[in-house]
C-alpha cells in the first residue's frame, strides 16, 4: 500500500479515538517534558557555573614558589623565597605562549578614607592583572607600568570597599589610607560578587605588587605569579616551558626536587565536568525511564486496538493487503502516537523552562540537542513498543479476523 | 473456452489436534465464464470452507484449484492475497464496511492495496463508476451507520467489483437483510451477471437460490447435486409482484 495512504489511514484511526490517544501519549507526553525542563535548568546552571569559572580568568597558570620546611614545621605554598621579580619578567619576556604576567602580594589590611574604615584583603598585582582575570573597570583606569615600577601609591578598588569608604560615591581622584600611607584611587572594579567558595571578590584593594613588597611583605621574593596563557590549547606547552625557564634559572640539575609549583585550573574545570556528568546520566536515566513506561503504555493501547480492529485487519487482508500493509500500518499509527507525545513533551518543557525562568528567576537554557534527541527517541519508541503488536496484527488469519465478532 | 474456475478433487483437512476433520472430501467442479452459481447445504456441509478455499483464503489439503487458468493450490499468504485482490471480489453476510469510512472510501479501499499505481482521482473515478453501478451514487459519502442494510450490502458489491474481478464471492449476501431487500440485492447481481460478471454464492434460502442459473449442493463434504434453473425467478418481476401487493394490501386495509 502507499505509504502516504498509509499515514492518512493511521492518523484517521487516531482522530477517532482522540481521548484515548492523548491518554496514551500522556506518558511520553510528561517525560519528554519533564526532561526538556530539567536538561533546561541544568543546562542555565551549568553556563552560571562555566561563567563563575570564567571569571576567575581565561587561561590562566599559577606558579607557585615551593614550601619551605623550617624545622620540621613545613610551610605552604609561597613559603619558600624561591620566585623574584627577575623569574616573572623572564617569564613574559622569553617564554613563547605567555601573554601577560603579574606577580601577586597577599595582605591585610585596615583602609581609611572619609573618617570612616574597613579591614580588607590588599593584593599586589601588575598593571596586566585585569587582563588576566577579565575583569572590567566600572570607573576610572588601572594603574600603569609605571606605577609598578615606581613604587607607586595608587590603588584600584573593588565595589564594596566602594559602598563602605564612600558613601557618597565618586571615589576616583581621591585618597584612602593603608596603613598610614596615601593611596590615590585611579580606578573601581566593577561588581563581581561572590566566588564559587563563597568569597566577597569586591572586597579588595589592588595596589602595584612593587609597593606591596616594600610595605607590606618586606621581602625582595615573590609567593605567587599569575601568568595568562594566548589559548587554552597552549596551557600545557606553556607550563612546561615556564618549568623549564624557573629550573635553568635556579639551577635545578636533573633528578632534584623543583622549588616551584606550576598548576591551572583543570582541577576545577574536572569537577565542573564531573558535576556535570552526573548531572547528564541522571537525566539520562529519568528520560530512561519516563521513556520506557510512556512506551509500554504504548504498547498496551496499541495491542487493544488490534484486538478491536481484527475485523477491520480481515477485511484488509480479503481485499488483498499482506501482511506488511498491516504491520506497516499499525507501526505508523504507533509512531504517530509517540512523536505526537514527544512534540507535545518537547512544548511541554520549553514552556515549565519558560515559566521557571520568569517567575522563579532561575536560569534556564533550552538545549536544542535535548530537543532533538527527545524527537528522535520518542520516534524509537514508537517503533519498539509498536512492533509487536503490529506484528501480531500482521500475522492474523484472514479467515479468523473475518470471524470475529 | 477453459472455465474461469476449476476445481479438481479438492480436499480440506483441518487437523484440531487429536481428531482430523475432513471438511471437504474431493470435490470437483467448473465454473464457465457468465454462470451465476448458488453453493447450498445444511450447516456442517462444508460450504463455508468451499467458499474460503474458492475465495483463496485458505489452500486445500489435497487437489488442484485453477482460477483463470492459474494454479493457485500452493501460492504463500501474499500471494494468494495478490489473486483476491486482482481476480475476485468478496460481498459479505455482515457487510464488512469499514465503520467511520464513507462509502466511497469503502470501495476504494481494494485499489489501495493493488499492485497497480493508480491516482487518486483515478481511483475516485472508479470507485463513483462501481457504486453508480449498484445504485449508489447519490450515497458515496455516507457513513455506513448512515445507510440501510441494503444500501450497505451495495456498497459492499460495489467494493467487490472494483477492481474488475474474475469472479465475485458472495457468502450469505441475502443471510441480514429483509426478503424485499433480498429481491433489491439478488436484482443488482442479476444486472452484474447480465453484464458478463461471474457470479458464486453461498446461500442456504432456497428462494434466494432460484434467482441463480445453477444450484450446486453439498453434503458432508461431497458434491451431491449439480442442477441448472430451468424456471429461474427473475428480480425485477418479482419487485414488480411485491409492489402490487403492497399496494393491494394498502387499497384493502
Amino acid at each position: 500500500m502507499r505509504f502516504f495512504a498509509t499515514i492518512f489511514v493511521a492518523l484517521r484511526a487516531l482522530r477517532r479515538n482522540k481521548l484515548r490517544s492523548i491518554l496514551t501519549a500522556l506518558g511520553i507526553i510528561i517525560g519528554v517534558g519533564a526532561v526538556i525542563a530539567m536538561v533546561s535548568i541544568g543546562d542555565g546552571a551549568q553556563a552560571r557555573i562555566e561563567d563563575q569559572i570564567a571569571s576567575l580568568g581565561q587561561n590562566i597558570i599559577l606558579v607557585y614558589a615551593g614550601s619551605v620546611n623550617a624545622g620540621g614545621a613545613r610551610s605552604g605554598y609561597g613559603g619558600a623565597g624561591t620566585l623574584t621579580i627577575g623569574d616573572a619578567d623572564a617569564m613574559k619576556a622569553e617564554v613563547r605562549d605567555v601573554i601577560a604576567v603579574s606577580p601577586e602580594i597577599r595582605g591585610n589590611s585596615q583602609v581609611l578614607a572619609n573618617g570612616l574604615n574597613w579591614a580588607t584583603r590588599i593584593l599586589g598585582e601588575s598593571e596586566d592583572y585585569l587582563a588576566i582575570r577579565q575583569w572590567p573597570l566600572a570607573e576610572g583606569g588601572m594603574f600603569t607600568d609605571q606605577d609598578v615600577r615606581g613604587n607607586g601609591k595608587v590603588c584600584v578598588i573593588g565595589r564594596t570597599i566602594e559602598n563602605n569608604l564612600f558613601p557618597d560615591g565618586d571615589p576616583v581622584g581621591k585618597t584612602i589610607r593603608l596603613r598610614n600611607l596615601p593611596f590615590k584611587v585611579v580606578g573601581v572594579l566593577a561588581a563581581k560578587g561572590f566566588s564559587l567558595q563563597g568569597v566577597d571578590q569586591d572586597d579588595m584593594v589592588l595596589i602595584p605588587y612593587t609597593s606591596a613588597m616594600k610595605r607590606f611583605s618586606r621581602q625582595s621574593y615573590l609567593p605567587y605569579i599569575n601568568v595568562q596563557a594566548a589559548a587554552a590549547d597552549r596551557m600545557p606547552a606553556a607550563e612546561e616551558e615556564i618549568a623549564e625557564l624557573l629550573r635553568d634559572r635556579h639551577h635545578i640539575t636533573q633528578g632534584r626536587e623543583d622549588d616551584f609549583t606550576v598548576r591551572d585550573q583543570q582541577e576545577i574545570a574536572d569537577a565542573a565536568n564531573a558535576t556535570n556528568r552526573a548531572m547528564t546520566f541522571l537525566l539520562g536515566s529519568v528520560a530512561g525511564v519516563s521513556l520506557l513506561v510512556g512506551g509500554i503504555g504504548i504498547m498496551n493501547i496499541m495491542l487493544v486496538s488490534v484486538t478491536e480492529r481484527t475485523r477491520e485487519i480481515g477485511i484488509r487482508m480479503a481485499v488483498g493487503a499482506h501482511g506488511s500493509d498491516i504491520r506497516l500500518q499499525f507501526l505508523i499509527e504507533a509512531v504517530v502516537l509517540s512523536l505526537m507525545g514527544g512534540i507535545l513533551g518537547i512544548l511541554l518543557g520549553v514552556g515549565l523552562a519558560q515559566f521557571l525562568s520568569q517567575i522563579e528567576h532561575m536560569p534556564t537554557l533550552i538545549s536544542t540537542v535535548a530537543i532533538g534527541a527527545a524527537f528522535v527517541f520518542s520516534g524509537a519508541v514508537g517503533i519498539g513498543f509498536g512492533y509487536y503488536p503490529a506484528s501480531k496484527a500482521a500475522q492474523l488469519d484472514p479467515i479468523e479476523a473475518l470471524r470475529y465478532e | 473456452m477453459s472455465p474461469v474456475v476449476q476445481l479438481d478433487q479438492i480436499h480440506k483437512v483441518y487437523d484440531s489436534g487429536e481428531v482430523q476433520v475432513h471438511a471437504v472430501r474431493g470435490v470437483s467442479i467448473e465454473i464457465q465464464q457468465g454462470d451465476f452459481v448458488a453453493l447450498m447445504g445444511a450447516s456442517g456441509s462444508g460450504k463455508s470452507t468451499l467458499m474460503n478455499l474458492l475465495g483463496c483464503l485458505d489452500r486445500p489439503t489435497r487437489g488442484r484449484y485453477l482460477l483463470d487458468g492459474t494454479d493457485v493450490s500452493h501460492l504463500d499468504r501474499n500471494e494468494l492475497a495478490d489473486i483476491r485482490n486482482k481476480k475476485l471480489g468478496f460481498v459479505f453476510q455482515g457487510f464488512n464496511l469499514l465503520a467511520r469510512t464513507t462509502a466511497l472510501e469503502n470501495v476504494e479501499l481494494p485499489m489501495m492495496y493493488g499492485k497497480r499505481r493508480i491516482s487518486r482521482e483515478q481511483m475516485r473515478e472508479r470507485a463513483l463508476h462501481c457504486l453508480s453501478i449498484v445504485g449508489l451514487a447519490n450515497r458515496a459519502d455516507h457513513f455506513p451507520s448512515q445507510l440501510s442494510g441494503g444500501q450497505q450490502q451495495r456498497a459492499a458489491i460495489a467494493r467487490g467489483l472494483v477492481n474488475a474481478p474474475q469472479v465475485l464471492l458472495a457468502d450469505e449476501p441475502t443471510g441480514n437483510l429483509d426478503s424485499k431487500t433480498s429481491v433489491e440485492v439478488m436484482g443488482v447481481f442479476q444486472k452484474l451477471n447480465d453484464e458478463g460478471i461471474t457470479i458464486v454464492m453461498v446461500t442456504h434460502e432456497l428462494d434466494v437460490a432460484r434467482y441463480c442459473k445453477r444450484n450446486l449442493i453439498l453434503r458432508d463434504g461431497e458434491l451431491v447435486n449439480d442442477v441448472r434453473i430451468a424456471d429461474r425467478l427473475i428480480a425485477e418481476v418479482e419487485l414488480g409482484r411485491l409492489r402490487e401487493a403492497e399496494a393491494a394490501a394498502k387499497l384493502t386495509g
